[in-house]
Order: structure tokens, then sequence, then C-alpha cells
């Protein structure tokens, strides 16, 4: 931002022309129109093809996410949301023929679904690009004008976002606000027909409570300690590069879905702790803090609160790898830490960053207590080969979504719901969800003037009453009887 | 401070019984849906004076609006609950084979639910049969403002429920406040807006999903109709979703009607005679039609009509007694619209018909209010059914007659922006009470090298191909084939 450029301010009045703007284009109708969905996910796929280059710079930038990293989890899962949404919109958009009972004999009935109006995204730094599109891909499906408010904590992608959605997309439908609290505050002081919030519990909250104000629906993507169990009877080499991709791989621990601690037996840790140094040698080498294929910490508060998390008393002395940090280059190196106690700082928060501590227990059963005596994490998953211990896991263990045998894969499965529970947040996107999510189910009931039972109506009767009930009952002789008063 | 500890000690016991796992079996959810349709079986009389005492409703109103549809709810639930647990199967892309994926439904903990007093028996029975069929533990908190109805509740569910996974706990607005500091899994309120507002805000502080059942002002639109039979049909319908339902005080009803100004001297005609034929020539001795809740709903009832303008409006009705509680089925004929009889949500049996020069106009005048929770229309035209499909917003839209959607369990009950938030009945209110978990399965055989860094070029292609899903691309890729870009 160049700094001489006189800076508008972005107020509350600011932002309730917007919203009134905006309503008034949602109200003309143009967004409801399945050629004008289809235009904009095709012009954001364009948008996503042209400009590769300029995103891989941004996040490279603000994160010094690895390329690859870039396409495979953000530019590549986004092309495909809007490629399964192009593929599907005229399907998701049908209404649903519902069946009806004999009770409300002779009708028809069918659910539609309708745009909601006018909508806020509120995307997070961690995958500035990925998180911001992939919400507003669901929220044009479904008909409705947009503004997204993307994360200051990702400058270089926040501006690019800006930039790129004035450029590609209808910009009298989709808007791009950027900036901090006081413009979240601002926006979040209008009335949104829905709110779709991605990042943390603390903020989700003060989200709802506005919301409530106006009563408007919302969904939080939240995170939390998603943890990982792991069995002794498993192909080890497979499952710690699993783990390594889904914790380091995912922009450094940064992730929400990342795994968040290990629990394992006391007599496999140690295996597996080899088995990680191991792979973690082979993907980042012998100095990680110089890799080029591990993300940076994205800021300075955010290396201080790892290194606290480091620094906390309780885990002195747990470090069995890694440790290096480079305030510098704000860069921590992939660390393992053996049973930190449960009560440290860095079991009590989500970490949030590349530091994975492994909590130890006597029997492998035991984890799901660990687990679900917190909060309930966004994903949980478990290695293992025995099927009765994944039974027990998948019934047993809330969360948002289960893996079993991988990590983080479940995120670029369209065809499953992504989202929260409990403290890891409520509502969820993805695929057809996404559509849902920003869409009203309206149920819509057609009756002729032919048949109408006088039950309906006063003045009441006892043979009323027992028509009323074979009516309920559904019993065809109840009704027959009851119309010529034999009962 | 003892009622705090009452609760205290209610939830942990809910909570405990939740960890239990007791309530997840189908057997339990079967066994509790079972002694609810047991309940209404033998207590029917005991509801039907009930609800006599706290709104007048005569014993077949009871039932079509409160037993009878806690039955239905009952019986769809027993005979689908398994179906609805039954995990989703779900299809995964080939790049993850070999995997499985799935959905599975599971119960969310401990809800909280909130029933109104209009319809007191049901608008609590018929949410907790979703939250049971979900497999949750419950607190039901009835409206204080139909008292015998929740002490019915109180004292009844305990004895055909299990009680340590269900509790009624009664009061007015200090236990409410009490309740909603307390951290729920879910909360299902029925109410109005100001209080809903309440609840979500109470809720977010611990990140609780609500679901919000209010109101609004529902209009019904009468477009011309071309045969006479088929007019007073119509106007039988409207005068039924008006003054059948608990006198006008559903949060479904007919809050006012739009018609074309050369229709409205037929159709308050119409009216008039079937209120006659209704309610007989003196309704307040009729005992066919329920009262006035209180004395703090009959006084803002009686408010509405004093403005004078609004006064001079009435062509039908508008006596009241208050001893008795009870207003007149009453008709008014355009009111002014900045009155707050045409700001506010009605709630009561006072009708005013809004008439328009032509009934295309009545999508401007709705869709310049909040969004209804109901839209009822009566028309043959079905380019006017469309437009009102697609240009109005509500939680929904019935043609032809009025609140039968209620009871139309394949279909979702539910507002729209300040009529509400989310939805029940059937399987919406299991859905409602669960958490939908995704599930993937993997094995730890197969493995896809290019996951995993170091990082080149060879691997960033092989991502590319693999989210576009091009197999053959991929195929050629892996022999060598292919050139990057």
């Amino acid at each position: 931002m160049s700094s001489n450029e006189s800076k508008k301010v972005f107020d509350e009045g600011a932002a309730l022309l917007l919203v009134d703007e905006l309503r008034g284009i949602f109200a003309s109708g143009t967004t409801r129109s399945y050629e004008w969905r289809v235009s904009q996910l095709k012009a954001l796929s364009k948008l996503v093809d042209d400009r590769e280059q300029q995103i891989i710079e941004a996040l490279r930038s603000d994160l010094c996410k690895p390329p690859l990293e870039t396409v495979a989890y953000e530019i590549a899962m986004l092309k495909n949301s809007c490629r399964v949404a192009l593929k599907e919109l005229k399907h998701w958009m049908k209404p649903e023929k519902v069946k009806t009972s004999m009770t409300t004999f002779p009708s028809s009935a069918e659910i539609v679904s309708e745009p909601l109006g006018v909508v806020l995204i509120i995307s997070a730094w961690n995958y500035p690009f990925l998180l911001s599109l992939d919400p507003v891909i669901g929220a044009i499906a479904a008909g409705n004008t947009v503004v997204l408010k993307p994360s200051e904590i990702a400058p270089a992608t926040s501006s690019l976002l800006a930039k790129l959605l004035e450029e590609y997309m209808d910009n009298s439908s989709i808007k791009v606000v950027e900036g901090a609290v006081d413009e979240t505050s601002a926006l979040l002081q209008q009335k949104w027909d829905k709110i779709f919030y991605t990042g943390n519990g603390r903020v989700g909250r003060i989200v709802m409570a506005a919301a409530a104000k106006h009563l408007t629906p919302v969904v939080l993507e939240l995170g939390g300690k998603s943890p990982v169990v792991v069995d002794s009877d498993i192909n080890l080499r497979v499952a710690a590069r699993r783990i390594i991709a889904g914790k380091w791989g995912c922009n450094n621990g940064q992730a929400c879905i990342s795994p968040d601690y290990i629990l394992t037996t006391k007599d496999f840790a140690p295996k597996l702790i080899d088995a990680l140094k191991t792979e973690l040698g082979k993907f980042y080498g012998e100095n990680p803090l110089e890799s080029k294929d591990l993300s940076r910490i994205v800021n300075m508060n955010h290396f201080a609160r790892l290194r606290k998390l480091l620094e906390d008393d309780k885990v002195a002395g747990k470090i069995v790898y890694g440790g290096e940090k480079d305030e510098s280059k704000l860069r921590i190196a992939p660390t393992i830490l053996l049973d930190a106690p449960r009560n440290s700082l860095i079991m009590k928060e989500e970490i949030f960053g590349p530091l994975l501590p492994i909590i130890t227990v006597n029997k492998l059963e035991e984890s799901f207590d660990v687990i679900n005596s917190g909060t309930k994490p966004l994903a949980a998953y478990l290695f293992t080969n025995n099927k009765k211990l994944r039974e027990q896991f998948v019934t047993t263990v809330s969360a948002g979504g289960l893996v079993v045998n991988d990590t983080t894969v479940h995120l670029a499965t369209h065809t499953l719901p992504f989202g929260g529970v409990g403290d890891s947040g409520m509502g969820s996107y993805h695929g057809k969800f996404s559509f849902e999510a920003f869409s009203h189910k309206k149920a819509v009931l057609y009756r002729g003037f032919k048949a109408d039972a006088s039950v309906r109506y006063p003045p009441y009767t006892k043979t009323k009453l027992r028509l009323l009930k074979a009516l309920i009952g559904g019993s065809i002789l109840g009704i027959i009887r009851a119309i010529f008063g034999w009962s | 401070m003892e009622i705090v500890g009452e609760v205290e000690e209610s939830l942990k016991e809910l909570r405990d019984c939740f960890k239990s796992g007791r309530t997840r079996s189908v057997k339990w959810r079967k066994t509790q849906i079972t002694a609810l349709l047991q309940l209404l079986h033998d207590k029917e009389d005991v509801i039907f004076e009930a609800l006599r005492q706290d709104l007048g409703k005569h014993p077949v109103e009871s039932y079509r609006d409160e037993v009878g549809v806690v039955i239905r709810s009952a019986d769809n639930a027993l005979s689908c609950v398994e179906k609805w647990m039954a995990p989703k199967k779900n299809h995964i892309p080939l790049l993850f084979f070999p995997g499985s994926g799935e959905v599975l439904s599971e119960p969310l903990g401990v809800v909280l639910i909130f029933s109104s007093w209009n319809i007191p028996v049901a608008l609590s029975l018929d949410p907790l049969i979703g939250a049971i069929s979900a497999g949750n533990v419950v607190v039901l908190k009835p409206s204080e403002h139909a008292p015998h109805c929740s002490s019915f509740l109180a004292n009844t569910l305990p004895q055909y429920l299990d009680s340590k996974a269900i509790k009624v706990i009664e009061g007015g607005s200090d236990v409410c406040e009490l309740l909603l500091q307390q951290k729920w899994d879910k909360i299902f309120y029925t109410g109005n807006p100001r209080v809903a507002s309440i609840v979500m805000s109470a809720a977010a502080n611990n990140l609780t999903p609500v679901t919000l059942e209010l109101g609004g002002k529902c209009p019904a639109i009468l477009d011309s109709l071309p045969s006479s039979s088929e007019f007073w049909m119509a106007a039988k319908r409207i005068a039924g979703g008006k003054w059948g339902t608990c006198c006008g005080q559903a949060c479904i009803a007919i809050d006012y009607v739009l018609v074309e100004e050369k229709f409205a001297s037929v159709l308050i005609d119409s009216l008039k005679k079937t209120i006659r034929k209704f309610f007989g020539d003196n309704p307040i001795e009729s005992k066919v039609t329920a009262r006035i809740v209180n004395k703090h709903q009959f006084k803002r009832l009686c408010n509405l009509l004093e403005e004078p303008q609004v006064r001079a409006s009435i062509v039908h009705g508008g006596s009241v007694d208050e001893e008795n509680m009870f207003i007149e089925p009453t008709i008014l004929l355009d009111p002014p619209l900045n009155s707050q009889i045409m700001t506010e949500e009605i709630f009561g049996p006072l009708l005013p018909i809004i008439t328009v020069n032509k009934i295309q106009e009545s999508i401007e005048f709705i869709n310049s209010r909040p969004k209804p929770l109901a839209i009822y229309a009566f028309t043959k035209d079905e380019t006017f059914k469309r437009t009102i499909l697609s240009e109005t917003s509500s939680g929904s839209v019935t043609f032809n007659d009025t609140l039968i959607q209620f009871i139309c369990d394949g279909l979702p009950f539910g507002g729209v922006g300040q009529s509400g938030i989310g939805r029940y009945h059937g399987k919406y209110s299991f859905e409602t009470f669960s958490h939908e978990k995704a599930v993937m399965h993997r094995n730890l055989c197969l493995e896809i090298e290019p996951r995993y860094p170091p990082w080149n070029n060879f691997k960033m292609q092989f991502i590319r191909l693999a989210y576009k899903l091009n197999y053959f691309g991929l195929l050629l890729h892996m022999l060598g084939l292919k050139r990057y870009n």
C-alpha cells in the first residue's frame, strides 16, 4: 500500500452503504439466474488459471508457502471446487420433490433452494486464497451477492484478491473489503443474510454475538486440537509420512485440520519418533530452517506465541527432535515433544504451528477418553489395521470429520461435508454442502380446490374428533367408520 | 439460589447420562418415543383439560393441532429412525483409491428446548421427538404462560420417559436466563425475535448452534378465482388459517390478506358468512375458539385496535370481553400501513385486508417487509405462482390452502431472515439435533509419492493432473510420456 495515497476510511457508514447497494442489486434479481451464477463461476475459474503465478507469489510473500503447496492445496482445490459447482449446479438448483401424506391429500410438495441475499465471508490467513474463494464459490452458486473480507494478516493475498476479483468478477454483486479489526467491526454491525467465518473460536464468538442482533445465521469454521491416534500394528513408514504431510506439509502446521498432537502407547512411541525423524530428514534435509519446502510462521505475534509454548517450564526437556528457531526469518523447525504434561500450555491451546507433542497412554483405547475429555476437534485421525479399534474410534470420538489411516485428505473430498462441531465450529461446506450453506430451503405445498375435509374447521363435534383420529392414524377403515358414524 | 443448584445438578446428571452412551442406541430412542405415544394415549383427556384451562382450546382443536400432530410425528420417527441413523455411503474420487467415505449422524449431546405457549404441547413434544430420535439428552423448558400445560409436562414426562436423560425445568425469565448461562450442545427455541436474539447471543458465548422458530407477518394473497365455489373455498380456508388455530395466536396463522380492490367486498362477505358458520351468531358463547392467552397479550391486541384510524377500518367484529379474555374475530379493511397492526406481528384474531390495484403488486408489498414464516397464495395462475416462488422469500409457500404445510412430514418447517434459523419436522428434526460427521477410511498399502516433499516439478504436475481427475494424463505422466507444461 503506498503511503502517500490518501486511504479512504471504511467505517460503519461506508459499510451500511455497501450493504444497501448490494441489497438493491440482489432485489433486482440478477444474481438469481443460472446464467449469472455460471458466468461468475467460470470467471473465477479463469482468474485462477490466468493468475496462478501471481497467486503463488502472494503466498510466498505472506507465508513463504512452497509453490507446490500453493498449487496443491489452494489453486488446484479451488479449480476443483469450480469444476464441481459448474458440473452440478443445475442439479443442485432443481427443486426436490417431496412425498405428501394422506392427511394433506390431494396435494404435491417440493423444496426449492433460494439464495439468502447479501452474505459476508470473513476468511483466514493460513490458506488465504482457498479459504476466501472456496466459500465465495458456494455463495455465488447459490445466487447471493457477496462481500469478502480477506485476512489482513496475509496482506499480499488480501490486496491481490481485491484486485483480481474486481478485474474478473461482476463487481456490482461481488465486493472485497480489505482491512483489520475496525473494518471487520463496521461490517459486523450490518444486517447480513448469512455470515461465513473462518478463524478462531474467540472471534467466532464475537461474530455470532453480532449476528444474533439481526438474527443472521452463521457458519463458523474453526479449529481445535486435532489428535492422531497411532496403533502399533501398522506400516509405520507410510503412517509417519502421512502424519508429516498433514502436519508440516500443510503450511508448516498452520492449518485448522493439521494434526495437533499424537496419542500412542508407551512402548510404541520410540519407534514412531524414529520413523518420524527419518522421514522428516528425507523431506526437509539436515537443516530444516533453510528448507524451501516449509512455510514460515506468518508473523511475529504467532512466532512469539509458539516460542512461549516451547519455553513453558512444564515442557522443559521434553523436546526430542527439532526445536531450532530463527526469529529474523520467522522460522521454526519441525519439533517433536514427548509426553508434554496435559496441563502444559502446548497441550491446552491449539498449537497451529510446527510443534508436535506425542502423548503416551498405557492402552490405546485410553486415547479416546483423552480426546473426549477435551473440546471437540475439527478432525481426528487414527492409524490402525485393527477393525475393532477402528469401529470404536468412529463411534466414540466426536469431531468435525474423521480419517482412518491418513490425515487431512477428507478436506479434498467434495462429497463429504467439511465443518466442525462444538468448539470446532458450526455448519459445513464443500461441494453441494457449500451450495446449501448459502441457500434457504423453502418448503412449497400445492393444493387444489377439490377435496376439503370439514373436520378441519369449526364448529367442532365428537364425530370430527373421531375422524381426525382416524385420519392421523392413517387407518382407512377407521376413516370410513367415522364418516358413517359407526364407532 | 436453590434453582441454580438444581439446574447444575440436572445438567451434570444429563451429561453423565450422555457419556454413558445409553441414549445412542436405537433401542433407547425407540423405547422413549413409544413411551411418549403411550403418554399421549393415556393422558389425552388431561392434555385436553390443560389446554382448555390455559387457552380455552376445544378438544377437537387440541387434538388436531397438538396431540394428533405429536402422534403423527412420533409414528413417523418410529418407522424412520433406523433409516435416518444409517451411515450415508459416499463416493470418493479415484485419487484416494483405495478408500471409502461415509457420513455418520451422531447426537450433539445435551440439548435445550424452549417451547412457546400458543401450541404448548406440540411445540414442546415435537422438537423433543427430534432430539430423542437423534440420541441426545434433553432439557425441556415449557412456556410459563401456559402454566397448566407446563406443569403437566413437568409432572408427566418423568413418569413415562427416561428421567435421567430427559428433564423438564419449569420457570419464568429468571430460569431462562439461568439456563442460557449453561453450556449446551444445541438450543432449540420457539418464540419471538426479541427473545431469539437474546438466546442466540447467549449461545454465542459457548459456540452453541441454535434453531430459532419464530413468526412474522404471514400474508395470504387472494387472486381472482374463476368460480364462485372456489372463491368460497378460499375464504373458508383463509378463515380457518386465521381463526382456526388458537384464535390466530399461531406463528403460521395468516396475518393479513392481500386482495384486489374489486374483490374486497365479496371477500369480506364470504368471511363474515364463514365466521358465522364456524362460530355461530355469538362467538363468545360458542366455545369453539380459543381465548387470548393472558392479560398482557389481551391488552396488546386491544391497543392495536385503539388507534382511531384502525378502529375506523373495522368492517366486522371488534368487540372484546376482558373478563373472558375473548376478542371477536375481527376484519379490518385497509388500516393505515404505518399503524402498529401493520408493522407488528398481530398474533391474534384481527385480520386486516389490504387492497391492491393489481394482485401482482402484492409481491412488492411482501418484499418491503421482513421475510415471513409462511406465504399463502390462492391462485390458479401458473405464471403468478412461479413469480411468487422466485421473487419472494419466506419459510414456506402454500398454494390454495393454509396451515397444512405444518403437518407435511416431508417438508422442512422453519423460517428465514426474521422468521428464524434452521428447520425441523420429520427427518429434518433428526438432522437439527445431529452432527453429520464425515468419515474417511483409507488403508496403508498404496502410496502416492508426489504427496510428499521435497517438492519438484514432477510432483507439481502430478498434483495438477490428479486434481483434474485426469487419470489418463496421470498415467502418461507417471510413465514419463508427458512434458510439464
